[in-house]
């Protein structure tokens, strides 16, 4: 008889670990895909078919792109946003305080900052697969990308990956699920409408563009429409490094947070 | 350095905010044996529980488990015990089997050995033909036998178990009793808190009593009888007078008594002389002396 486990020292990182938590989610996500698909692609899809055929009829052009494929391009954040930042803060907020699943994996050899990784990496996984859905849905309206867009999954994954931690440093500062609506409304909202998804920032106030250059879905869109329409290295590599700055910052807040409410 | 010992535990000592929940903690678990930890609501067993897999941390003293200090190495500890916590924490929207795959993976099986591993502890819990229930189908008995089942899916050495059968009806409790002796004579350690005395009696070789955060007794079941209880306890029934008078009178013989709702019972009963018999009356209801008896002796509650 062996005991799993024994046999050799275990590191702070274990693919292992993650590879259980990613398992959790895989065998969760085959059971209901059907219903976690549906609100991940129909919900930004119909802001691209209202934003886009509603203003569309009204602005044909704007910064020199028809506007269905303005919105197209912008809806890929609003997609990765929903899919990660909401569920890494409803479903990590209920793991931990309803259902203690957590408890049950750190009592296992599984430390807090896997845990935490682990779910992030799903929720980004995710955002890679669904932030796509609206570019699909503008090309059957007649976006035509370039061949950047192979980049757009692996944009949408690495925004994906700071907002799910974003969510889940979020779970852990609440005190109760009654906060959630001061953060949809405070916080998640204006995200997602001062990130130029919808219309572009040059329209808005001075401190307003100045206060969407550390929003991190502004960087999401601009990194998508340049992928889409052609890339522009030195500023996406800016992009890319604010997006990065972020998913560092929030690893380091959620795995705080996280650790402060689940070690005791 | 090699150990006889699962589990040590040195002067421990943790606090939440003001309230201190282990208070100088000295414990050692043999290899190999069934340790049952007994004590009142808020005695700090549970606390005591989560400082083993580091889910709680020490203000002071040390801790080793399986030969690894926690909570520097508790990694390597938790990978060889498993754990039943006192809440149920299963994943509802998933079947039994799913429940213990998870668990294969987290508890690094390896991948050619794990369906034979969920076999096994859906054997041992007696799940086999549930495997593909959800577990919110199952009853409060089946989910705890799936909870113990999730400990064991990776053979651990030492198993912890926080109240293993609170709430469960007697059958159910038996059904656990068993498995859990299956345990412990297949030379798995076992840490058990329990609220219930009868279980610790049946199951533990050793009985540690806790009581606001210390230990106050640790022995064998019947070394804690002849040193607290005795080997039979003489029950009286009567009106509240006359069980103070009884009382009084014990204690001035030098007996311990306890008082359980409408009757007294003076503990040593054997060694009764017969002049107090006598000024008891007609000598009261014998029966043998219980952990029980030594619980409320010495932590003064009626409930463990």
């Amino acid at each position: 008889m062996t005991t799993a486990g024994s046999a050799r020292r275990l590191r702070r990182f274990e693919p292992a670990a993650l590879a259980g938590v990613l398992t959790h989610e895989l065998t969760l996500f085959k059971r209901f895909w059907p219903s976690n698909t549906f609100a991940s692609v129909v919900e930004p899809t119909i802001y691209l078919l209202a934003f886009g055929f509603g203003f569309g009829s009204l602005v044909a052009v704007v910064d020199g792109y028809r506007y269905i494929d303005f919105v197209g391009t912008g809806v890929v954040a609003t997609s990765v946003l929903f899919t990660s930042a909401f569920t890494g803060l409803f479903q990590t907020f209920f793991r931990r305080t309803h259902q203690g699943i957590y408890d049950a994996v750190l009592a296992a050899p599984v430390d807090t900052h896997e845990l935490v990784l682990g779910e992030a990496l799903w929720s980004s996984l995710r955002s890679g697969v669904y932030g796509c859905a609206p570019l699909l849905v503008a090309v059957a309206f007649g976006l035509r990308p370039g061949p950047g867009v192979v980049l757009v999954p692996v944009i949408a994954f690495v925004t994906g990956l700071g907002f799910a931690l974003f969510g889940i440093w979020l779970s852990a500062v609440i005190p109760s699920i009654d906060a959630v609506n001061y953060i949809i409304s405070a916080v998640l909202t204006p995200l997602f409408l001062v990130a130029g998804t919808f219309f572009p920032l040059d329209r808005l106030p001075q401190w307003a563009q100045h206060l969407a250059q550390v929003n991190p879905l502004y960087h999401c869109v601009e990194l998508v429409r340049h992928a889409v329409f052609g890339l522009r290295p030195v500023s996406d590599l800016r992009h890319l490094a604010a997006l990065l700055v972020f998913a560092g910052v929030m690893w380091t807040l959620a795995v705080r947070k996280m650790r402060k409410r689940l070690i005791d | 350095m090699p150990t006889d010992h699962a589990i040590e535990i040195r002067g421990v000592v943790k606090h939440y905010g003001a309230i201190r929940a282990v208070d100088g903690l000295d414990l050692d678990v043999p290899t190999g044996t069934c340790l049952g930890l007994l004590g009142p609501n808020g005695a700090g067993k549970s606390t005591t529980l989560r400082l083993l897999t580091a889910q709680s941390i020490a203000d002071r003293g040390e801790i080793t488990v399986l030969g690894h200090p926690v909570p520097s190495e508790s990694k390597q500890a938790r990978a060889q015990m498993g754990v039943v916590p006192q809440l149920d924490n299963l994943n509802v929207e998933l079947t039994v089997r799913q429940n213990l795959s998870i668990f294969t993976r987290l508890y690094r099986v390896p991948r050619g050995e794990r369906r034979a591993a969920v076999d096994r502890a859906l054997q041992q819990a007696q799940l086999t033909d549930r495997a593909d229930s959800k577990v919110d189908k199952l009853s409060g008995g089946m989910r705890r036998r799936l909870l113990i089942a999730r400990a064991l899916v990776h053979h651990p050495r030492l198993v912890l178990l926080d109240e293993p059968t609170v709430g469960l009806d007697p059958q159910v409790r038996q059904e656990l009793w068993a498995l859990i002796d299956g345990l412990r004579a297949q030379g798995v350690t076992i840490l058990m808190s329990t609220h219930y005395i009868e279980e610790a009696q049946r199951l533990a070789d050793d009985v540690a009593v806790m009581s606001h955060g210390t230990l106050i007794a640790h022995d064998p079941p019947a070394r804690l009888l002849a040193a607290h209880a005795g080997r039979s306890a003489a029950e009286f029934y009567g009106p509240p007078p006359r069980l103070a008078e009884i009382e009084a009178l014990a204690w001035a013989a030098g007996f311990t008594t306890r008082r359980t709702g409408p009757s007294v019972s003076v503990l040593r009963a054997e060694d009764m002389p017969d002049s107090l018999a006598d000024a008891l009356g007609d000598g009261g209801l014998r029966r043998a002396a219980s952990l029980e008896d030594v619980f409320v002796v010495l932590t003064g509650a009626e409930e463990a």
